[in-house]
């Protein structure tokens, strides 16, 4: 199994009455509400931390693409992730984002990756979303034509990577007379592909077509719906008649370890409450703008009736382990039962959430990094690359 | 009057129609919530007129057809439909979206329309009037802001949904979406050629709109020849609904005074 430090970079600083007039930290939530001073610093902070990691011998970095909120300050991930390229030596860097049909024209990502690429000699990992439906309401681009924009986006990119240029490209959202990619990926024929999702089996069925063999990355949800998402994987890859390998699965989780489980719990849980309860927070009509998900999908969860922003503990994420806390023994146990039950070959740890301060998320990271990482890596055993 | 259901397919697309009464043809376009029932202004003009209520292609019970990416597809849509039931002194009344698909009609041939009535119709910006975002609005919220006397959102709330309810719901939901989202329902193109329309032409809005606002009312009206602008005193976005007598009244006399 390889390991990942996650970074969503809230806005830590929020005030956290804003709730009282405003019912998302998305969207419609006034940037006066953010302070560039403080911002510097936790930007400053944020990156000290991502670099931190390469130094305490994770595998990878991963970061994000948002917009127009208090939960994530990474609109532009390539901007995070050339910061690192050159202060980090060993890790690979992740952008989990771009999202891409928000792109007027997607070869903005085939530039950006492929630039991330050759600077730091082949350690990218390309990472492609449609986004939250968050988004389509920052960015103003029709989510009914999402799943469309998506799939052209990512042919019109991978081409770009894999065919010589220059080519004509005809699509139904893009036309370009010109695809001819300066410069070329470093890595060949190109950058591995993760496909972050909260669970599809549309998206699942596509990743693991095998053309394609996409690394599939369920994020923020219960183990539970991890292993039917991961099973389902498999079975995708059975049906295409090869068997699928650990490298094409990981899982995003918040962890924070401590000296005890007590402990543990004490110092993450106004922090995890906070991301949960307050940077999570919007209405459904937000979170789920009209054509994000298939008719099917939407009937599901308008039966479901729950909306996302009801108020959650730190217990109920730990009992469906979508938040895993504890003394080293316990964070081991969990993590290492879970991937065996479940096969994943990529761990993607949120060690950072909410509004954990730097001297937590530091001794975090350490206790993580010196009495989790190498346990996992002995018992787990199995190597992988970096993904398809 | 009784009036019939069917579909018939035009465009390749599955399309649900009602129809009643006789007279003069008066095509209905309807808005974003769809027009799944016949309802009772329906009925009272079907006293004097033939009245067509196609579900627009992506609604409702018609067909979603490939070829439906923006308004203007509509448009030319309804010119077929036009051609195929052979109709000629069309009055096409047209709510909300259904207006707007109405002008844009119009902008490209107006000569099968008798009169054209747009009530509260999209299409058009006024710089500078920021309108209600439709799509951030809970469910509720909708049903509210469409009426002015809230005894009529009371009843729509009080019913229950059934699943097929809820899939049209969605449905409306999503084709709207697909239609309106950005340019957020409007069409910069279709402002420069509202001089073209020389159908005679009556906007109607209600006084208390919180779906569109008024103001849009004469500045539509100026754009297109002759228009003669009115206005609902305590009515919200559906004046065919919350005052179903008084927009009958009107219509009606509109278009026999076009006919005159």
């Amino acid at each position: 199994m390889k390991f990942y430090f996650m970074h969503l970079m809230p806005y830590a600083d929020l005030d956290l009455d804003y709730d009282k007039d405003y019912n998302s930290a998305w969207i419609t939530l006034p940037n006066s509400y953010y302070d560039p001073k403080k911002g510097h610093v936790l930007y400053n902070r944020y990156l000290d931390e991502l670099e931190y990691a390469d130094q305490l011998g994770f595998d990878g970095v991963c970061v994000n693409e948002h917009h127009q909120n208090a939960y994530g300050l990474m609109p532009i991930p390539a901007v995070t992730a050339g910061a690192l390229s050159r202060r980090t030596k060993n890790v690979k860097i992740a952008v989990l984002g771009r999202a891409l049909p928000l792109l007027n024209n997607p070869l903005v990502v085939a530039e950006e990756f492929t630039m991330l690429d050759n600077i730091t000699g082949g350690r990218l990992i390309a990472g492609f979303v449609r986004g939250i439906g968050a988004e389509y309401h920052a960015w103003g681009v029709n989510p009914a034509e999402s799943h469309g924009r998506f799939h052209e986006a990512h042919d019109l990119i991978t081409r770009a990577w894999t065919e010589t240029g220059p080519f004509h490209f005809e699509g139904k959202y893009y036309d370009f007379e010109y695809v001819n990619t300066w410069p070329r990926p470093y890595q060949q024929p190109r950058p591995p592909i993760w496909i972050p999702s909260q669970g599809s089996s549309e998206t699942i069925d596509w990743a693991a077509e095998p053309s394609r063999k996409y690394t599939y990355l369920q994020t923020f949800t219960p183990v539970s719906m991890l292993a039917k998402y991961m099973q389902m994987y498999k079975e995708v890859a059975e049906g295409y008649g090869y068997e699928a390998t650990e490298d094409q699965l990981g899982w995003s989780v918040p962890v924070y370890v401590a000296e005890t489980d007590e402990i543990a719990r004490r110092e993450a849980k106004p922090h995890i409450e906070n991301f949960l309860n307050k940077f999570l927070r919007m209405p459904k009509e937000m979170l789920l703008p009209p054509g994000y998900l298939s008719l099917k999908s939407m009937m599901g969860v308008m039966k479901a009736k729950s909306a996302i922003g009801g108020q959650q503990t730190i217990d109920t994420v730990m009992e469906k382990g979508m938040f895993i806390c504890g003394s080293p023994a316990t964070v081991r146990e969990k993590l290492e039962q879970y991937q065996k039950e479940i096969g994943f070959g990529h761990l993607l740890t949120l060690l950072q959430f909410g509004t954990l301060p730097a001297e937590l998320t530091r001794k975090n990271m350490e206790i993580y990094a010196k009495e989790v990482i190498p346990y996992l890596r002995e018992s787990t055993g199995a190597t992988v690359a970096a993904g398809a | 009057m009784p009036f019939r259901e069917f579909t018939e397919t035009i465009a390749g697309c599955n399309t649900r129609f009602m129809r009643g009464g006789s007279g003069q043809p008066l095509l209905f376009l309807h808005g974003a919530n769809g027009a799944a029932a016949w309802l009772p202004f329906m009925e009272a003009l079907s006293e004097r007129y033939d009245v067509i209520v196609p579900e627009h292609p992506g609604f409702g019970a018609s067909d979603m057809p490939d070829w439906l990416d923006n308004i203007g597809d509509l448009a030319f849509f309804y010119l077929d439909v036009i051609d195929h039931f052979g109709l000629s002194d069309v009055n096409l009344v047209g709510q909300s979206i259904g207006g707007w698909v109405a002008m844009e009609l119009a902008v490209r041939n107006d000569t099968s329309l008798a009169s054209l009535i747009l009530n509260a119709p999209r299409g058009i910006r006024i710089p500078g009037l920021r309108k209600p975002d439709i799509f951030l609005w809970s469910p509720e919220e909708t049903v509210r802001n469409l009426f002015h006397d809230q005894s009529f959102a009371e009843h729509v709330l009080a019913q229950p949904i059934d699943d097929e309810q809820q899939m049209v719901i969605l449905k409306n939901r999503l084709t709207t979406a697909k239609l309106a989202w950005q340019p957020r329902l409007y069409n910069p193109d279709l402002e420069k050629w509202l001089h073209r329309i020389s159908t005679p032409t009556l906007v109607l809005w209600g006084e208390q709109d919180k779906v569109i606002q008024l103001e849009y009312g004469p500045v539509l009206a100026s754009l297109i020849p002759g228009a003669i602008s009115e206005t609902l005193p305590d009515c919200g976005h559906l004046p065919q609904v919350e005052k179903a007598d008084d927009y009958v009244a009107r219509v009606s006399r509109f278009i026999e005074e076009v006919a005159r």
